[in-house]
């Protein structure tokens, strides 16, 4: 039995908010998502009762400020079934944990000439720092092409990772929704002798994530994608990849020893934690992981393959040809986030115009400039869906795109 | 809330659907490229200038009808002029959009011609969001002035 969308909306207070007297509908949550209560309360909470700082203090307070960060860590292991806790390192977000194995696995592992792998549907935090390492070190950089219907073309795939040291690919496309085949992707990988480094942003709030199933070596996903606040984000990787790179950044907390002449780092996961990290952040971190543990992340998906078929569907036969969703039709090959084409109509005026409905959607590049030059087009309008959007969001995205028509004139 | 009529004037949507001066002028024409990295917006300016005045201008590029409606009036209310006069204008059109002065000993703005169509464009500050598309053009405009120099 699934839950049902409308009684968790409830659950979220910034949605109850009507704009200009009517109620929000509220579609860009693979930009961000929004907050539960759950979420808000444990972070007050911990603020006002359990707030101090963490692995340094001997006090009581302390103490239990720790236990809390520690908590989180050990939730964070549970929803990715990570082996180990101290796997588990908290970044900013998403973008500083791809950041962190580029610059700190590669600096250590790679060589002029090497190659690393990456796909046309990267988001640009899994382009730019390899882009970055790659004129740093004279790396070369090969991409997996994608099939007319946004999947990826993995034909060429074997001769693509010949000889490469990285394959780093998103499990979901943040612009065409595509579900990658991640296993295959990381045997892939494994059996041309490179690492594989997940971008789990988009996959991880909606689907239910096992890295040891997939075999990987590095996920990286944020906590705010997944209702829970931004400011903290997660690099988990296996223990000897990580145990065997140098630190990223340096500062209290990461170190072990500090002298005139030098240094020694502290064990995993303090390595890569340099300075205070998120405290209270973390907390709702796991209050969000608690949230949607107790929805099931099962539940999550089929929820989103139910609403991405209606949103579809709805588009299709109101609009026919007058509507192009990009990326593949079928639900079982997407997550529920939808960039689409509306007639001629710029999708920044698209955005615009539906805004006046109180619909959000995002409207621009999705930060895939790449992925959007081989869809010819400079910006798509995107609608996503979560949890607490349920058909009627969908059917009033189709009502309020029938104004941009009749503005336009199109 | 301000209503879309405050925004898609009329005189906006014909200038999107039929801009003025589109196209590319070859070298020596001077060509400036702008981007809104907020929508991905992309938009060329060429412009012809001879004894300080801009004798010709062409708009290439892709962009929402405000960014594409502004480019095109401009193009219309430049062409002709001299430089001095467009940077007058340029500052104009940025301050009806609620664009700080950037050069604080700037000379007082000359502010007895009417705007004309660019009137249109001033509800666009109503939508704070948008003002990065219309002033889009604007600012390549400048780029492409400073390099003609």
């Amino acid at each position: 039995m699934n839950f049902d969308p409308v009684v968790v909306k409830k659950d979220f207070p910034l949605l109850e908010r009507e704009v200009n007297g009517k109620p929000l509908v509220y579609l860009d949550s693979a930009n961000t998502s929004q907050k539960p209560r759950q979420v808000i309360d444990a972070m007050s909470r911990f603020m006002e009762t359990s707030y101090a700082p963490i692995n340094r203090s001997a006090y009581q307070l302390a103490a239990e400020s720790t236990d809390a960060f520690e908590a989180a860590r050990a939730a964070v292991r549970r929803f990715i079934n990570a082996p180990k806790v101290h796997e588990v390192v908290f970044t900013k977000n998403a973008t500083e944990a791809l950041n962190l194995v580029a610059h700190s696995w590669g600096s250590a592992n790679l060589r002029a000439g090497d190659v690393v792998v990456l796909t046309h549907m990267e988001h640009h935090a899994n382009i730019v720092p390899w882009h970055m390492l790659a004129t740093e070190r004279g790396l070369k950089l090969r991409w997996v092409p994608l099939t007319a219907d946004g999947q990826l073309d993995l034909t060429t795939l074997p001769e693509l990772l010949d000889g490469a040291k990285i394959f780093a690919f998103t499990a979901m496309s943040n612009v065409l929704g595509t579900l990658t085949p991640v296993k295959q992707l990381v045997d892939a990988a494994h059996a041309a002798g490179a690492i594989a480094i997940v971008d789990g942003c988009q996959y991880v709030p909606h689907n239910p994530t096992d890295v040891q199933a997939w075999g990987a070596d590095f996920l990286a996903f944020s906590s705010h994608k997944l209702c829970g606040p931004s400011g903290i984000g997660v690099l988990w990787g296996r223990e000897a990849l990580l145990d065997a790179m140098p630190p990223f950044l340096g500062g209290g907390n990461m170190i072990a020893d500090v002298r005139l002449d030098g240094f020694t780092c502290a064990e995993l996961p303090a390595k890569f934690e340099a300075g205070t990290p998120p405290i209270t952040e973390a907390v709702g971190m796991h209050a969000a992981i608690s949230y949607l543990s107790s929805l099931g992340m099962d539940n999550v998906r089929e929820h989103e393959v139910e609403v991405t078929a209606y949103a579809i569907d709805k588009l299709k036969a109101r609009y026919g040809d007058d509507i192009t969703i990009h990326g593949p039709t079928d639900p079982a090959l997407r997550g529920a986030t939808l960039s689409f084409k509306f007639k001629d109509i710029h999708p920044h005026d698209v955005s615009q115009v539906l805004d006046q409905a109180n619909v959000c959607v995002r409207a621009g590049h999705h930060c895939a400039k790449p992925l959007m030059k081989l869809l010819g087009a400079n910006a798509t309008a995107r609608a996503s869906f979560y949890i607490y959007n349920s058909t009627a969001d969908a059917d009033a995205l189709a009502d309020a795109l029938a104004n941009a028509g009749d503005l336009f004139g199109f | 809330m301000p209503g879309l009529e405050d925004l898609y004037r009329e005189i906006i949507l014909d200038h999107y659907r039929t801009p003025r001066n589109q196209g590319e002028l070859p070298p020596p024409a001077v060509r400036a490229e702008g981007h809104n990295p907020l929508c991905g917006d992309e938009i060329q300016v060429y412009l012809d200038v001879q004894d300080g005045i801009v004798t010709d201008i062409k708009i290439g590029g892709q962009g929402c009808s405000i960014s594409q409606s502004s480019a095109s009036m401009m193009s219309a209310a430049v062409k002709g002029k001299p430089v001095a006069e467009i940077r007058n204008l340029v500052r104009r059109f940025k301050n009806m959009m609620s664009i700080e002065e950037e050069d604080g000993n700037a000379p007082p703005l000359d502010e007895s011609r009417p705007l004309g169509d660019l009137e249109a464009l001033r509800g666009v500050v109503k939508f704070p969001v948008r003002i990065k598309c219309a002033t889009l053009a604007w600012n390549t405009l400048l780029d492409g002035l400073d390099q003609s120099n």
